[in-house]
């Protein structure tokens, strides 16, 4: 069972406490009448799917209710960080290092 | 190849079954073919064997980064239907069912297949609604299904707890009798022997890392662990790595991959006649040949590569089948697997031409490709020999994300296994 740290909360937590959300730091076009649809489907669908250190949105649904972002390497599934969601994407070399 | 008949078994019991020969010959990469098709299994051995057969077209390497058969095909729970919503689906899905009819005879290779049935209880008055939806849709393209009530169900597959306090009650149920399930090892092995006796080169443990374009964009061939192998065509269908591999020509996919897991029990005497799933409750379950119990549910939530899943998954399963067939409480587990499936938005497949020439795409199967084997890998063949869709996989393009036509298969409520 993946153990999950909510920023929000300050506390790791169980998995079935979290609700998954995707890939995260995908920005909603401002003016959709404006976009192609090519970018529509981009936004919408296309995902990138990494397999190794994945930006993506989890909610806290069983506690505070708060979307949150992490980094989480899909192989090892193993968080590298959580942050809170409006935050910049961390850099992913500063998160790694350790790792190696 | 030597084929299997009676009189080759005979002949071969006489000397112990010492003298079989090798199914298929372990070829290694020459450095040009006609058509290199990413991933052995079931869908990317069909195609070989489909082009080869159908098509004339026999100078064609499978490349697998690991054993043939060792991704979905050979982790699945076998579950064959075709009892979908949208008339797209029922064409694709029946159209396998038509093939998995005479599979074995085609490929003199016994892939058990089994019509033992597969039923889907409705346990609240919208998966009632839901279902009736789905046998009406079915009957007026003439895929089989129909209603039974709670006392049919029982009838049908005595394990299941029909009692009015349970706690899932079962208000019916959606049954299709041609499903079934067959044996999935046996699917890729045979269809592998098939290709290869037609010219077929397998080429197992070498990945394939990148897919390399011409100067005008079309593709050129592949970079692979022994090295770079030129192609005329380049066919992907890499289940789970569907997404790395086509990113490597530059063409994105709306996949996310995630983990789907399974159990088997310890194996008891035939008890479980048929396949029972229930959507609401999210488990489903048949017994093996050998006697195992076969259970499995849904994804877990999240994108993985991990092969492996949580156990909070498995937890919900097994509560699932305990409450619908209180009669498994006790039994044991013997093991559990996950394997890496490739989801689309809608839940349905992406088969079809991409907007770089000559490279096609099979993805997108998700949680249910294995009972489309046959007919998936059956329209590949023909889109790749001739560089258009089959009628059957038109619609099941990757511009349906773009123009927006989906085939809301997630939507009709459907788990897909
Ligand atoms: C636990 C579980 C239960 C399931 N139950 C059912 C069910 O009951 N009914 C049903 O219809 N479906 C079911 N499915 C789904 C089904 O297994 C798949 O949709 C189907 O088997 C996909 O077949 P495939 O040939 O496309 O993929 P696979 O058999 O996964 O083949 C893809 C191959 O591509 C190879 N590959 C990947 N990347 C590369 C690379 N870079 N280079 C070279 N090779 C590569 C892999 O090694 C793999 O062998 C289940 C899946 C799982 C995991």
């Amino acid at each position: 069972m993946l153990l999950i740290h909510c920023p929000y909360c300050n506390e790791t937590l169980p998995e079935v406490e979290f609700a998954y959300a995707s890939e995260a730091h995908i920005a909603r076009p401002a003016k959709p009448s404006d976009v192609s649809d090519e970018d529509w489907a981009e936004f919408l669908f296309m995902r990138s799917n990494v397999k190794g250190p994945l930006y993506e949105r989890w909610r806290h649904i069983h506690g505070c209710g708060r979307f949150f972002n992490a980094v989480r390497d899909t192989v090892t599934d193993k968080f590298l960080t959580t942050y809170k969601a409006g935050d910049p994407r961390p850099d992913l070399s500063s998160l790694t290092e350790g790792l190696k | 190849m030597t084929r299997f008949n009676a009189f080759n078994l005979l002949k071969n019991a006489m000397s112990g079954h010492k003298n079989w020969t090798e199914q298929w010959p372990d070829s290694q990469p020459k450095s040009e073919y006609d058509v290199v098709i990413v991933g052995a299994g079931g869908h990317g051995l069909g195609a070989a064997y489909y082009l080869a057969k159908e098509h004339g077209i026999t100078n064609i390497a499978v490349i697998d980064k690991g054993w043939l058969g060792g991704g979905n095909t050979g982790r699945n729970t076998t579950i064959i239907r075709s009892n979908y919503l949208y008339d797209e689906s029922q064409r694709l899905f029946d159209h396998s069912v038509d093939l998995w009819q005479g599979l074995s005879q085609e490929l003199n290779y016994n892939v058990m297949y089994s019509n033992r049935g597969c039923l889907m209880l409705a346990h609240t008055v919208h998966d009632v609604q839901s279902f009736k939806r789905h046998v009406h849709a079915n009957r007026l393209n003439g895929v089989d299904n129909r209603w039974l009530t709670p006392e049919e169900c029982k009838e049908y597959c005595p394990p299941i707890n029909i009692a009015k306090d349970a706690r899932y009650p079962v208000m019916g149920g959606a049954l299709q009798e041609r499903a079934g399930t067959a044996r999935h090892d046996a699917v890729a092995w045979g269809y592998a022997r098939g290709a290869a006796a037609r010219g077929v080169d397998i080429i197992q443990n070498c990945a394939v890392t990148a897919i390399r374009r011409n100067a005008g964009g079309s593709v050129a061939g592949v970079e692979t662990e022994k090295g770079f192998i030129k192609a005329k065509k380049v066919a992907v269908s890499a289940s789970g790595h569907n997404s790395m591999v086509m990113a490597t020509a530059g063409v994105r996919l709306p996949l996310e991959s995630m983990p789907l897991q399974a159990l088997v029990s310890e194996p008891v005497k035939p008890i479980f006649p048929c396949v029972v799933m229930s959507n609401a409750v999210h488990a489903y379950c048949s017994q093996s040949d050998k006697g195992e119990l076969v259970i499995g549910s849904g994804t877990d939530q999240y994108v993985s590569y991990s092969q492996r899943g949580g156990l909070p998954l498995i937890e919900h399963t097994i509560a699932a089948i305990s409450e619908v067939f209180p009669i498994f409480n006790r039994m044991r587990m013997l093991r559990k697997w996950g394997g890496i499936t490739d989801n689309t938005p809608d839940r349905s497949p992406i088969i079809g031409k991409t907007p770089v020439q000559n490279l096609y795409v099979n993805c997108g199967w998700g949680t249910g490709g294995f009972k489309a084997t046959p007919g998936s890998a059956h329209v590949f063949a023909y889109t790749i020999a001739k560089d258009e869709p089959h009628p059957i996989n038109a619609p099941f393009t990757l511009e349906r994300f773009r123009t927006g036509r989906l085939i809301d298969e997630a939507a009709a409520a459907a788990v897909a296994h």
